[in-house]
């Protein structure tokens, strides 16, 4: 079941962050990634606190999270794997290695783990694209990914969590 | 004396394990007590030798690559540091072929300097473009840029000069320079390597814009993809301010410009321009009408200049060297050069800067080395995801913003793609429709819906439907979209999906297609 109310942490966070940007032209999009640096992702219990920080209503709030690929709603797993799906990993068959890990993983892009490990997500280019197929695993970019490659990334992190 | 190694911090180079052959050098230097520093350099972009470990000797730097963490050990058992062989030895880099046919005028510390270390930007030339600004009316600066015919590298190609002078002309009480480093065209990483690479030279040429049309405030939208360029922008940026070159009363000229980075959020369409101003303002990133233009009415409904990286970071050589340095590159109305970005399924992919007038087999073959599969090269995606895909027989065509758009493409940001034989063409059709829907903001109807809908009729000739019909319909919604979106993702999705359908029709299941885009 959903929260009805955020916790104790995470509305000091978010009361935090919004002290610190309101007053910023154009706050909501660098608020936004504050709080989803900080607690991992933009809990739809927070759009009250913040569309009355920055005269916004709700509709717009929740209008600006939704519209970006970035931000989510819900808490992701604790590594998040990003597969490039666009031209140049294409190009060196990036469609088959998406296949394997959402095997590997036994998930779709856009779902986590049940043991909470990894959240899969898919993502339209990292800039990477000298050395293709490319994924992002929290940040860090990899290329001249294959199955072997991936495969042991992915048991690296299962061993270091 | 301290033998000095270069290892480079660039995103690419990480992604091949550059930290890792860091540490395993400095562990080995530890365990044969030699006296050596790792230098933390930008790429040379020549990815494909990536990790590319450098040397400095009296008689320059010497290469070794692609090393990888497990190669460590050997260079040292070879003694590389004092001349010892190995087979990985590339000999001096500045004489690598593929760096040495290049003419880098953008990139020109690419490679060689440390990203923030701004005392080296100054000793290779930096901040030259700046202090010469600084003696010039705005007007003179405009001009300088009008005259060198530096054109918008983010795509669209629109003279960079004029664009300045709409901005300068209109009276306001606040006027922005917005850096659109929202580099979302696949293939394409030259924004990324400026910004991680040599982020002074884009503060430069944001400076000198501001300088230039009036503007007091700068902010560079950077892709949230790009972690290492916010770390390295934000230090730069920290550094230039400690020193006066940004701030209050920049080198006691008077003159203010203050620079701020701000985080995009994973949309495509945020690249726009106009979409990108509302996402700045704290807005979902819908496209705007125009009239007005944002150089009259931009970010928060003052005059703004908006430009790409590559833009931006070009104005700083502009203004050092003079218009005509930077205007006898080139060929016909496309001057100066293009940093051209090989990607995809190429052997030698990597940062390619040439004047205007390359050929694209030139680019594919000499350079790229042909395929990275072995394979025939069957269709190249030249400027992006909204580019068209170039069959063989296009492969002459030289990089010029005009001969591309005699044969329906474009160069857009300079990002290449090749692709061997086993593409399926029908299949990155496809896709160019996927992409536009999942990317499209929703404003105008015949992006919204004719990306979804173009996807349902290439399902339909991928498994053999009425096939000549389903052709005929997606020509028919390619012209409306391409004839009635609002901005560039609508109206070039038809791009790819007709270059396609044109050049490839057997993997369409048609022989032969005789009507024209």
């Amino acid at each position: 079941m959903e929260d009805l109310v955020l916790n104790p942490q995470d509305y000091k966070i978010i009361n935090q962050h919004i002290l610190e940007y309101q007053s910023m032209p154009g706050a909501l999009l660098p608020l936004l990634h504050a709080i989803q640096d900080d607690i991992g992702y933009v809990p739809e219990l927070a759009y009250s606190l913040i569309a009355k920080a920055l005269s916004l209503s709700v509709a717009e709030v929740h209008g600006v999270v939704t519209f970006y690929h970035h931000f989510r709603t819900h808490q992701p797993g604790r590594h998040i794997l990003q597969v490039c799906r666009a031209e140049s990993c294409q190009a060196l068959g990036s469609d088959a290695l998406e296949i394997h890990i959402k095997n590997k993983l036994g998930i779709e892009f856009h779902e986590t783990t049940p043991d909470g490990a990894f959240t899969l997500e898919p993502i339209y280019c990292l800039g990477n694209c000298a050395c293709s197929p490319s994924v992002m695993i929290n940040e860090e970019v990899y290329g001249r990914v294959d199955n072997k490659k991936i495969d042991q990334l992915i048991s690296d992190l299962k061993n270091a969590s | 004396m301290t033998i000095k190694i270069f290892v480079p911090i660039d995103s690419t180079a990480l992604s091949l394990g550059a930290n890792e052959v860091a540490v395993a050098i400095s562990k080995e230097a530890q365990a044969k007590k030699l006296d050596i520093q790792i230098i933390r350099n930008s790429s040379r972009g020549l990815f494909w030798l990536e990790t590319l470990v450098e040397l400095e000797t009296p008689q320059g730097r010497i290469g070794f690559g692609p090393i990888n963490p497990s190669d460590v050990k050997s260079l040292f058992d070879a003694d590389f540091i004092n001349g010892g062989e190995h087979p990985l030895a590339l000999g001096l880099v500045s004489e690598i072929d593929w760096l040495k046919k290049q003419e880098r005028l953008t990139f020109a510390r690419m490679g060689i300097t440390e990203p923030t270390n701004i005392d080296q930007y100054m000793a290779h030339d930096g901040f030259q473009g700046l202090k010469n600004a600084l003696n010039l009316k705005p007007e003179a600066i405009v001009e300088t840029v009008t005259a060198s015919g530096l054109r918008g590298r983010g795509g669209a190609a629109f003279p960079t000069g004029i664009k300045w002078k709409t901005v300068l002309d209109t009276q306001a009480t606040q006027k922005y320079i917005v850096c659109n480093a929202d580099e979302g065209d696949s293939g394409t990483y030259s924004d990324r390597m400026i910004m991680e690479g040599d982020p002074f030279v884009l503060i430069e040429g944001m400076i000198i814009a501001g300088l230039a049309v009036g503007a007091t405030q700068g902010y560079i939208y950077l892709r949230s993809e790009y972690p290492h360029a916010l770390k390295t922008l934000n230090e730069a940026i920290h550094q230039a301010t400690k020193i006066d070159y940004l701030g209050e009363d920049i080198l006691k000229s008077g003159k203010s410009f203050h620079l701020e980075v701000r985080r995009a959020a994973g949309a495509y369409i945020c690249g726009e321009e106009t979409s990108l101003l509302e996402s700045l303002e704290g807005k979902r990133g819908l496209v705007r009408f125009k009239p007005p233009l944002p150089a009259i009415e931009g970010l928060f409904g003052k005059p703004t200049v908006v430009n790409n990286v590559v833009s931006l970071a070009t104005v700083p050589i502009i203004l050092a060297k003079g218009a005509k340095y930077y205007q006898d590159f080139g060929m016909g109305k496309s001057r100066g050069t293009l940093p051209i970005q090989l990607a995809g399924n190429l052997k030698r992919t990597g940062l390619v800067e040439k004047a205007f007038g390359i050929t694209l087999r030139e680019l594919l073959y000499d350079f790229g080395g042909g395929s990275l599969s072995g394979k025939p090269i069957k269709a190249v995606q030249v400027g992006g995801p909204l580019g068209a895909y170039l069959p063989e027989s296009q492969f002459d065509t030289p990089l010029d913003y005009e001969k591309f758009s005699e044969i329906f493409a474009v160069l857009g940001h300079g990002g290449i793609v090749a692709f061997d034989e086993t593409v399926n063409m029908a299949k990155m059709a496809r896709y160019a429709f996927n992409f536009c829907a999942i990317e499209s903001c929703g404003k105008c109807t015949p992006c919204r819906i004719g990306s979804t809908r173009g996807i349902e009729v290439i399902d339909h000739i991928m498994q053999g439907h009425d096939v000549n019909k389903h052709i005929a319909l997606v020509r028919d919604l390619a012209d409306t979209m391409l004839n009635g979106s609002l901005c560039a993702l609508g109206g070039m999705t038809p791009f790819p999906v007709l270059s396609a359908l044109n050049h490839f029709s057997k993997d369409f299941g048609v022989d032969a297609i005789d009507s024209k885009a």
